[in-house]
């Protein structure tokens, strides 16, 4: 009923009855195409300018970056960072390297799978991309990536491949229509640096609601 | 909430004495411009963007209908629920009958301006669930009973002091002055509330036709604590903010964070589609949307179709020397500055409203800084025209006016008038070169003198010239 | 009308204010027009250009002094006028007609040939001044229609540097609203008298001994605020300057404290 005098009301506005053929056209033009409106020169670069860009803009948005060599460096630095924090837990997600990666880390360290819990210090979750235009982690979630591990614990430390950095948004959008068979996870996180709030007169202060810091472990 | 519009310039008149508020005030003027600037300077393809964004915005109005079609039809096929809502009474009913479908005792929410706008806090209240607003801004306002006096910037016209006080009497811990404990507080108290909410509201920022999804941009992390923790998902938004594909919101997110923080990027920008998927471990298990119309299909119709381009960035307020001046309570309703002068009218009709859209000098600031570039003062000039032609407009105004323009379209006659005018302003001002004291236009002799005609009118010189007569001599005060 | 073979005729819009307050800043124009080899004329048809009624929503009205304004300029190769708010309220012409309405044309045409007159100086003639001089440091303000609907800003500062012995300082903000709006600073007079307050402690500011700007209202405003607030600092229109006839006092003084050299 509504639904009907809403859409009426529109068409009436746009001084058609129905929608036209011509209109419909459009429509299911654009969204097929999925084509990209202008994008912006500056991370259109090589792989390795791109890469530098991500680093660049991650840490000017407040994000630790540390990079490493190659995967097996990862446990260690994962445990050099939380010992510098003073935390001794750490609840991971599963996909990826990370169960391996979990049992490379020294027993003193509480580990837990699966979803985050108020409370909990810190997370381990791997990023699907990284975007080097504003030094973006994309994550998604899915069963053994729960998305309360990026918001809930007070310090977040991704996984990112150093291959995994793309230039734009809308490579990132490509990519992610190339899983499940195009069909979209239920949440997508674009996440640029640690929560923030400049809501109490207007001074920036660093881990609001979501994670305080945001460690990015760029791997390659 | 109550409507104050109509009491403009009682609230202005106040507000500008209103010493606290004229120091919060002074934070938007310097903080939120430059830093725009600053952004803008470092993409040198901004105002290219910005022609994009005008132009694919008039493309989806101009198939409005058949994109909010395609986005339901997504959102359906990913297991969600889609609500169409045209008026506030229509949303309210509809998010309540969810909540207590769910049997909601506490309903957490990220901050948006649609539900400021269909009052959903007081209506939820009054029918037993308990709204928390989990924006560390709303979170202070709903502390302190207020509503927001800025889109992005709800606690804007709030200084530390208040905040301080306002948690001291609330959270029962010492007194601070130091933000980022008030912070810290805030975050402790609303951990919980995150946790046990059994509904969660969210606005969205937009909608995506190709996915069925909603996107919200946050900083503070809360609107996503606000959307995964709870068993449901409501998002509470309105029909204009459908865009066709990923592709096309990412042109809008490019402008979004810019104009309105300055940032190169929001902190937190999330897509949701649809609830939980086989084998997630969390998210919602139900997710709802509610598209509320609220008179904006009406708004196609007439010019006032651009300003559903606008994406609430707050620029034009950011920018506005009046919302700088009176602070966005002023404006007495929902949505202030530029484009609250604009929307409010529309909304609230333009019998209460009509002061707002005439409390502009038209310095068209805001339409210079606007993202998707929406004629902010014609827009405004529209509503006066709406005014006038309703014969709304105070009838001093229409007297002056009438009286001037019979004038105005006698040439001869304005001469004399002009002339006469001129006379009699240099006889008021005794040799002074001005008047400090002027009966007919104490509103502007109350605050600053009136310089005086420096000789006869220019038409009488000329006049005097082209007769040949001595050349022109400014007769000083003679 | 007579003129010169290439020589430009230009129809002066002196517009109200100027016609009422300071008709020096009407000589002044035409002044340097005629230095700039233009043939001015002054018609009488003219009265004001309606943007009182255009910005109180009274279209019919606005019209009406639109098509007055149309027939008055009619034939004239330019349109000018000391003031960017008048010019643009004559580039809004358009927007009053119908498409089918033979005046939109007319309309459209008066715009393409209407021109404040630092801009018809520097865009249209190219054109360098006259040695002139004020001994001064003047601060300018951008006026909003004529800095935002006409693109006004570097051409009243270009033509300034010919001038010798102005220095300019800049003001903080200047393109910032003064808070004038036509009759917004009498139906808003507490919001104006913060917005020209702001105005003026930025104009003290900048320590000039002088402000110019493109604008009567706008300069009205200011010289009445700074006057007010007991500040020592001229108010003149940029015209006056720069055709060197700065022998009558500034604005609201009654006597002359800067002299041309």
């Amino acid at each position: 009923m509504s639904k009907a005098e809403i859409l009426g009301q529109i068409r009436r506005g746009l001084g058609r009855t129905g929608a036209t053929e011509t209109a419909r056209n459009a429509v299911s033009a654009r969204l097929e195409a999925k084509q990209a409106n202008l994008i912006p020169a500056r991370a259109q670069l090589p792989e390795k300018a791109c890469q530098q860009l991500f680093i660049e803009m991650a840490s000017e948005a407040a994000a630790d970056v540390i990079e490493l060599k190659n995967i097996k460096l990862l446990p260690k630095a994962i445990a050099t960072w939380l010992a510098e924090q003073d935390i001794h837990e750490l609840v991971s997600a599963e996909d990826g390297p990370l169960s391996d990666i979990c049992k490379q880390l020294p027993d003193t360290l509480h580990i837990r799978k699966g979803v985050a819990q108020a409370g909990d210090l810190a997370s381990l979750t791997t990023a699907f991309l990284g975007i080097a235009e504003t030094g973006t982690l994309m994550l998604y979630s899915r069963p053994d990536s729960p998305t309360t591990l990026n918001f809930l614990p007070d310090n977040h430390l991704v996984v990112l491949n150093r291959q995994d950095i793309v230039g734009v948004y809308e490579e990132a959008w490509a990519k992610v229509r190339g899983l499940n068979q195009g069909k979209m996870p239920r949440t997508v996180n674009m996440i640029t640096g640690p929560s923030r709030s400049a809501d109490i007169e207007q001074k920036l202060q660093m881990g609001a609601h979501g994670p305080r810091r945001l460690a990015i472990f760029l791997i390659g | 909430m109550n409507i104050t519009s109509p009491d403009f310039k009682e609230n202005a008149r106040i507000a500008l004495k209103d010493v606290g508020l004229q120091k919060a005030l002074g934070n938007v003027k310097t903080g939120f411009p430059h830093k725009r600037a600053t952004a803008m300077e470092r993409l040198p393809e901004f105002d290219q963007l910005r022609d994009e964004a005008r132009d694919l915005k008039n493309h989806i109005i101009e198939h409005l209908d058949l994109y909010l079609e395609a986005f339901e039809a997504k959102v359906l096929e990913n297991g969600g629920h889609v609500h169409w809502c045209r008026t506030s009474e229509e949303a309210q009913k509809t998010i309540l009958k969810i909540c207590q479908e769910k049997n909601a005792k506490t309903v957490t929410k990220g901050k948006s301006m649609v539900t400021e706008e269909i009052n959903l806090n007081e209506y939820l209240e009054a029918n037993g669930v308990t709204p928390v607003e989990t924006d560390l801004g709303e979170y202070i306002l709903q502390l302190r009973g207020e509503h927001p006096s800025h889109i992005i910037a709800p606690a804007i016209h709030l200084n530390l002091e208040d905040v301080s006080e306002t948690f001291h009497s609330h959270h029962h811990k010492p007194k601070s002055m130091d933000p980022a404990v008030l912070m810290q507080e805030a975050r402790e108290e609303l951990r919980n509330k995150f946790v046990a909410a059994d509904v969660g509201i969210t606005g969205a920022n937009f909608l995506v036709a190709e996915t069925g999804s909603s996107i919200i941009v946050t900083n503070e992390g809360n609107g996503d604590l606000t959307q995964i923790l709870p068993k449901t998902h409501i998002v509470v938004t309105s029909i204009e903010k459908v865009v066709p594909t990923l592709e096309d919101m990412t042109l809008f997110l490019r402008l979004l964070a810019r104009s309105a923080t300055g940032q190169e990027f929001t902190v937190y920008n999330t897509l949701s589609t649809g609830p939980r998927q086989e084998g997630d471990q969390d998210g919602p298990e139900d997710y709802h949307v509610v598209l509320v119309d609220n008179g904006r299909s009406e708004m196609i119709a007439s010019e006032l179709r651009e300003m559903l381009r606008c994406i609430r960035c707050a620029a034009c307020m950011n920018h506005c020397p009046v919302y700088g001046a009176v602070g966005g309570h002023s404006y007495g309703w929902v949505y202030p500055g530029p484009m609250g002068s604009v929307l409010t009218p529309q909304m609230i009709g333009i019998e209460k409203g009509a002061l707002l859209p005439n409390a502009s000098t038209f310095c068209g600031k805001c339409e210079s800084v606007c993202p998707v570039r929406i004629p902010l003062p014609k827009l405004m000039r529209y509503w006066r025209r709406n005014e006038f032609e309703k014969h709304l407009t105070p009838k001093t105004s229409r007297w002056g006016l009438g009286i001037w323009g019979f004038f105005a379209k006698r040439p001869a006659l304005y001469r004399q008038l002009s002339k006469l005018s001129n006379a009699t302003l240099r006889a008021l001002s005794r040799k002074q070169a001005r008047i400090s004291k002027l009966p007919l236009a104490r509103g502007w002799t109350e605050h600053r003198d009136m310089p005086a005609p420096s000789g006869k009118t220019f038409m009488q010189l000329w006049a005097d010239k082209q007769q040949g007569q001595n050349k022109p001599q400014s007769e000083h005060y003679s | 009308m007579n003129t010169y073979k290439n020589q430009p005729v230009v129809g002066l819009f002196i517009t109200c204010l100027a016609d009422l307050y300071r008709p020096e800043v009407g000589f002044a124009t035409i002044q340097l027009l005629e230095d700039a080899g233009c043939k001015v004329e002054v018609p009488s048809q003219q009265t004001c250009c309606g943007q009182p009624a255009f910005n109180t929503g009274d279209f019919k009205q606005s019209a009406a002094i639109a098509r007055q304004t149309i027939e008055a300029f009619d034939g004239y190769q330019y349109v000018v006028a000391p003031s960017g708010s008048c010019i643009s309220m004559l580039h809004h012409y358009p927007e009053l007609f119908d498409e089918k309405d033979p005046w939109k044309k007319r309309a459209e045409d008066l715009k393409a040939r209407a021109f404040e007159i630092t801009s018809f100086l520097v865009d249209v003639l190219q054109h360098s001044l006259s040695p002139s001089t004020f001994n001064s440091s003047i601060t300018y303000h951008d006026s909003c229609s004529g800095l935002r609907e006409l693109g006004i800003k570097d051409q009243p500062r270009q033509l300034l540097t010919q001038v010798e012995g102005v220095e300019i300082k800049e003001m903080q903000e200047s393109e910032t609203c003064c808070g004038f709006g036509g009759t917004f600073c009498v139906k808003y007079p507490d919001i104006s008298n913060r917005m020209v307050g702001n105005k003026t402690h930025n104009i003290v500011d900048a320590g000039a001994t002088t402000l110019l700007g493109g604008d009567l209202g706008c300069l009205l405003n200011m010289a009445g605020k700074l006057q007010r607030e007991g500040h020592d600092v001229d108010v003149r229109h940029v015209v006056e300057v720069l055709a060197g006839m700065t022998d009558q006092p500034a604005l609201g003084e009654t006597k002359s404290t800067v002299k041309a050299g």
